[in-house]
C-alpha cells in the first residue's frame, strides 16, 4: 500500500503528462503482482469495491477523538479522508505494517456488510499515514488523481514495448488485477488470449467542427446524419452472449433486457439508446428526460418497460457475425447495418437517417432547425472511413446546434472541490417568476464550469463580500432587482421536471458570460424556459 | 505574584514591564530580548539588543550592522538579570542560535518558547525543557493534522526523484535562514556529495552556517555568467520560496518544484502552490511533539501565541491543564 499511495502523491502533484507516464511505468515495472494490476484497476476505474460512506469513517473517527478538535482539523484540511488519514492515532502498542495493496483489497472484497466497519478500523490502525490516505480514497470511492483509463493504457504500452491499440483491443476483455495483461508486458508469457465472447469494443469518437474546418473539405465525400439525444451505446451478440455497453464500456445489460431479448442478431453494433418508438412503428421518439428513467437501474419491470420502451437507433456495425468488420470503409458498413436492422425487430430497431446535403451552408441550416425535438446536431463521416477506435480528428465530425442561452442571477454558492476549495466556484442560478403575487427568484438550475479563472476571482469576491445566509458550506448572496450578479448560462436542452421547484430542468449548463452590466431585473423570467420548452415539443 | 504582572501582551509585543523589556517585539522598542533570527521575530530598529551571539550575527548579515543601537551576546545556559529580573537564554532546536527565554521575579517563572522543535537538527543545538510555572508556546502546526514525518525520508524522496527524471532541474524552495541549511546537511548526511546550487539570497547565511562549523559541503551559486550554457539539468538548486515565482527560475532546465515546509504535508497547500515534489521538512513541533512538550514541562499554566492557538487551548482544556491564546499579532507562519 505503501507504493501505491506514493504514486497516487505524486501523480496527483504532476502536471506533466510525460512525469505521470514515467511514473507510471515505474510503478507497474517493480511493484509486484497483484499489487500492481489492482492499481492500474483503481486508476483505470474498473475496480469493483463495495464503497464506505464518509459518514462511517467520520463515526469511526469521532469514536477516539474529541469532536471540537476533529472539527478544527476538518475545517482547516477541507478533505474527509485526508483529514481522517492525519489525524487517525492507532492503541498504543499498534505495530505498522505496511499491508500489500492486494491483500487490502482482497480482504475488503471478502468482507461482509456486517463485518466492514472493524475490518477498515483495523486497516486504519494497521497502516501508516500516506497509506491511510489511499486507503480511504480506495474505499470511499474516489481517487481523482488527475489520471484517466487512457493514460494508465499508455503507461502499460510504454512499459511493454507494444502498441497503445493492442492494449485497447484486449482492454475490456481483461479484468483486476490483470495478471495474463503484465505476464505479456513484463515478457514472461504470449498476448492473452480472450476467451470471454461479446466483450466491449472501444467506440469511434467524434470531434467537434471547428472554425475552419469544413473549408478545406469537400462535402461530397461525407455522409451526414442526425446526432440523437440519446445515450451511444454497443450491443453485441457473439456466439449467443448478449451484452449492451455504454460508450465507456460500462455493461448496462441489465437496465435493457427488452433490447437484449429482441436482438436475434449476430454481430456488434453501435448506436444510441433511446426511447419511445421507431422510425419503423412511426412513433415518435422521445426526449432524454424520458431516457433517464430507465437509466442507472439494476432492475427493471413490465411497467416501466411498457411506459418507456426503449430501442437502439443504429448508427455503425463493428462486427458481422464474429467478423470485424472495423477495416471496411463506412459506406460499406452502414450497408450491411441497413441489411442487419431490416431483419431485426421494428419496435426495437431503427436506422438512424443519412440527411442529405450538397453544401456546407445548407447542412448548417439544417442543423439550425432540425425536424426532430430529440436531435442535438448533426454527424460528418467521411464515406471511406473505417472505425476507429478513439478520437482520431479527421474522418468524423460532431456539429452540434447552438446552445441555449438565458440570463440568470446567482443565488448560492458552494466552495469547490480540489484545486478550487478556496473558491466559491459551485453557483445556483435562478430566474424571475411571480410567486403568491411576489416578484421571486426560482432556482433553475446549477453550473460550475464554464468561466475563466480570472471570472472565476470575480465570481468568488461577490460571493465572499455579499454573502446574506449560511448553510454549511453553501452561501445566499443577495439578489434584488437592482442589486445582484447576472450571468449568461448556456445549456444544451431544457426539460420538464417534478422534481426541481421551478418546473425545469436544464442540460449541462455552464456560466457562458459574466454580465455585470445588468441588473437582475433584465435577467429572464420562468416564462422564457417554459416557453423553449413548448417550442421543443411542437416541433 | 500573579504571572499576568510579570509579563503580559502589549501592542508591541509580550512585555515584561519590571524588567521593562519586550521580548521578540514587532515594532522598534528601547530594549528587546530576541529568541531568533527570522524576521517577524528579529526586527531592526531597537534601542538595546539581547539575543544570543548567532542570532545578532544573523540580524547584522540580514539588516546590516547598524540593525539596533547597542547589542548584548548571552549564551545558551546563561542567566544575567536585567533590572531585577533574571533572564536565561535556552536552546530551542529552531535554526541556528535559537532560545527559549525564560524570565524569573518574585518566585514566578515564565518560559517564552519562540518558535521551537523537538526533533535533531544536525544545524543546532536541541530543546531543552526548563521547569517553569507558566509556558508560552507557539502553535504554528497547533492541529492534530501534523505530524512531520521523518526528515531522513523526505529528502530521500529527493534523490529519488533525481535519479527517476535525471533530466530536470530539481528547485528547492526552502526558507533562507535555517531550512535551506537543514536541507543541504541532510542531504549530505545522506551520501549527497555534488555540488548545490544556491539562490544569492543564501549565500551569506550558508557561510555562515559553515563559519560555525557547520558542514554544508560545496555549495555554488545558481548564476550564470553571460557566455555560459549549462542549464542545471539533473542538479540540485536551492532558492527561497519567492524566487520560484520569479524570472530567476527561468534559467533552469524542465524544473520540478519542490518545497520543504510543514504545510506540504496538506495536499491542497502543494496543489494550490504547484509544487510537485513537496518535502514535509519543518522548523517546528508538530502535535505531538507540542502536547508532549507541554505534558513533559508540566507548566501550570499554558499561553499560546501564534499558529493555531484554538485546538492547543482545547487539547490542554481536555488535559486539564489551564490555557489561553495570546492573540499575539504580528508573526507570520507562512514562510516556515
Amino acid at each position: 500500500m505503501r507504493a501505491f499511495a506514493e504514486l497516487l502523491d505524486r501523480l496527483v502533484l504532476s502536471p506533466q503528462r510525460n512525469a505521470k507516464t514515467r511514473l507510471l511505468v515505474d510503478y507497474f515495472q517493480t511493484a509486484p503482482d497483484p499489487d500492481r494490476g489492482y492499481a492500474l484497476a483503481a486508476i483505470a476505474g474498473t475496480l469493483s469495491l463495495n464503497t464506505v460512506k464518509p459518514a462511517m469513517i467520520r463515526d469511526l473517527l469521532l469514536e477516539r477523538m474529541d469532536a471540537v478538535l476533529f472539527r478544527y482539523s476538518y475545517d482547516y484540511v477541507g478533505d474527509l479522508a485526508e483529514t481522517v488519514s492525519l489525524v487517525w492515532e492507532p492503541p498504543a502498542g499498534t505495530v505498522q505494517s505496511d499491508v500489500p495493496l492486494g491483500a487490502a483489497i482482497e480482504r475488503l472484497q471478502m468482507t461482509g456488510r456486517a463485518d466492514v466497519r472493524s475490518v477498515v478500523r483495523d486497516m486504519l490502525d494497521r497502516l501508516d499515514t500516506p497509506a491511510r490516505f489511499a486507503f480511504l480514497k480506495l474505499v470511499t470511492g474516489g481517487l481523482r488523481i488527475g489520471v484517466s483509463a487512457k493514460l494508465a493504457k499508455q503507461a502499460l504500452a510504454e512499459m511493454g514495448g507494444k502498441d497503445v491499440a493492442e492494449i485497447e483491443t484486449l482492454w475490456h476483455g481483461l479484468s483486476p488485477p490483470y495478471l495474463p495483461l503484465f505476464r505479456w508486458l513484463s515478457g514472461e508469457a504470449g498476448k492473452p488470449a480472450l476467451s470471454t465472447p461479446a466483450i466491449f469494443h472501444s467506440v469511434m469518437l467524434a470531434n467537434p467542427v471547428g472554425d475552419g474546418d469544413l473549408d478545406a473539405l469537400d462535402p461530397r465525400d461525407f455522409a451526414a446524419e442526425w446526432k440523437w439525444d440519446g445515450i451511444r451505446v454497443q450491443l453485441a451478440n457473439i456466439g449467443g452472449t448478449r451484452r449492451l455497453y455504454s460508450r465507456s464500456g460500462d455493461e448496462i445489460s441489465s437496465a435493457f433486457p427488452d433490447v437484449l431479448e429482441a436482438a436475434d442478431f449476430s454481430g456488434v453494433i453501435d448506436g444510441e439508446l433511446l426511447v419511445g418508438g421507431t422510425t419503423r412503428t412511426n412513433r415518435a421518439t422521445r426526449s432524454f428526460a424520458d431516457l433517464q428513467q430507465r437509466l442507472n437501474r439494476k432492475t427493471v419491470n413490465h411497467k416501466l418497460m411498457d411506459a418507456y420502451p426503449a430501442f437502439i437507433r443504429g448508427y455503425d456495425i463493428l462486427f458481422s457475425g464474429d467478423r470485424d468488420i472495423r477495416p471496411q470503409p463506412f459506406v460499406e458498413r452502414r450497408a450491411m447495418l441497413a441489411d442487419l436492422v431490416d431483419t431485426a425487430s421494428a419496435q426495437h430497431f431503427d436506422l438512424s437517417p443519412l440527411v442529405p446535403f450538397s453544401s456546407w451552408e445548407e447542412l448548417d441550416q439544417l442543423r439550425a432547425a432540425p425536424p426532430d425535438p430529440v436531435i442535438e446536431g448533426i454527424m460528418l463521416k467521411r464515406l471511406d472511413s473505417p472505425y476507429t477506435p478513439g478520437r482520431v480528428k479527421g474522418p468524423w465530425f460532431k456539429w452540434k446546434r447552438a446552445p441555449y442561452n438565458i440570463d440568470a442571477v446567482l443565488i448560492y454558492a458552494q466552495r469547490g472541490h480540489g484545486k478550487r476549495s478556496s473558491y466559491y466556484s459551485d453557483f445556483t442560478f435562478g430566474v424571475w417568476t411571480v410567486v403568491d403575487g411576489k416578484e421571486t427568484l426560482v432556482p433553475v438550475g446549477k453550473a460550475y464550469f464554464g468561466f475563466t479563472d480570472a471570472e472565476l476571482e470575480i465570481l468568488d469576491r461577490f460571493v465572499r463580500d455579499n454573502t446574506t445566509e449560511r448553510f454549511g458550506p453553501v452561501r445566499a448572496v443577495r439578489a434584488e432587482p437592482d442589486f445582484g450578479f447576472v450571468v449568461e448560462v448556456a445549456f444544451e436542452g431544457i426539460n420538464r421536471s417534478t422534481r426541481h421547484k421551478s418546473g425545469v430542468a436544464m442540460r449541462f449548463p455552464r456560466i457562458a458570460r459574466l454580465r455585470p452590466d445588468k441588473l437582475p431585473r433584465d435577467a429572464d423570467r420562468l416564462e422564457t424556459l417554459l416557453a423553449m420548452i413548448e417550442t421543443r415539443e411542437s416541433t | 505574584m500573579k504571572p499576568d504582572a510579570l509579563l503580559y501582551p502589549a501592542p508591541k509585543g509580550l512585555y515584561c514591564q519590571i524588567g521593562d523589556f519586550y521580548i521578540d517585539p514587532v515594532q522598534p522598542v528601547e530594549r528587546a530580548l530576541i529568541t531568533h533570527g527570522h524576521s517577524d521575530h528579529a526586527r531592526a530598529g531597537h534601542g538595546h539588543v539581547l539575543a544570543t551571539r548567532e542570532t545578532l550575527d544573523i540580524m547584522g548579515i540580514r539588516y546590516g550592522e547598524g540593525f539596533c543601537g547597542a547589542s548584548q551576546a548571552v549564551s545558551l545556559g546563561e542567566t544575567l538579570v536585567v533590572n531585577g529580573v533574571e533572564v536565561g537564554f535556552h536552546p530551542a532546536g529552531h535554526v541556528l542560535g535559537s532560545a527559549q527565554i525564560s524570565v524569573r521575579a518574585n518566585g514566578t517563572r515564565i518560559v517564552v518558547s519562540g518558535d521551537y522543535k523537538r526533533r535533531r537538527d544536525p544545524t543546532c543545538a536541541g530543546f531543552e525543557p526548563v521547569a517553569c510555572d507558566v509556558f508560552i508556546t507557539e502553535a504554528t502546526f497547533g492541529l492534530p493534522v501534523f505530524h512531520h514525518p521523518d526528515d531522513r525520508a523526505e529528502t530521500r524522496k529527493l534523490l529519488t526523484s533525481l535519479a527517476q527524471f535525471p533530466d530536470r532541474t530539481h528547485v528547492v524552495g526552502a526558507y533562507a535562514l535555517g531550512k535551506a541549511q537543514r536541507v543541504i546537511a541532510l542531504l549530505r548526511e545522506q551520501g549527497y556529495h555534488q555540488p548545490i546550487f544556491i539562490h544569492g539570497a543564501l549565500q551569506r547565511l550558508c557561510d555562515y552556517y559553515q563559519s560555525r562549523g557547520i558542514d554544508l559541503g560545496e555549495l555554488r551559486p545558481a548564476t550564470l555568467a553571460a557566455d555560459e550554457k549549462q542549464d542545471f539539468r539533473g542538479t540540485i538548486v536551492i532558492g527561497p520560496p519567492a524566487a520560484f515565482a520569479d524570472r530567476w527560475s527561468r534559467r533552469f532546465a524542465d524544473p520540478i518544484a519542490i518545497f520543504a515546509s510543514g504545510w506540504m504535508l496538506i495536499r491542497q497547500r502543494a496543489k494550490q502552490r504547484g509544487v510537485e515534489l513537496p518535502l514535509i521538512i519543518s522548523d517546528h513541533c508538530d502535535w505531538a511533539e507540542l502536547t508532549q512538550t507541554i505534558t513533559e514541562i508540566a507548566p501550570s499554566e499554558v499561553w499560546v501565541t501564534h499558529g493555531r492557538e484554538e485546538a492547543l487551548v482545547r487539547w490542554c482544556e481536555l488535559q486539564g491543564i489551564a490555557a489561553r491564546p495570546l492573540h499575539l499579532v504580528g508573526y507570520d507562519d507562512e514562510g516556515e
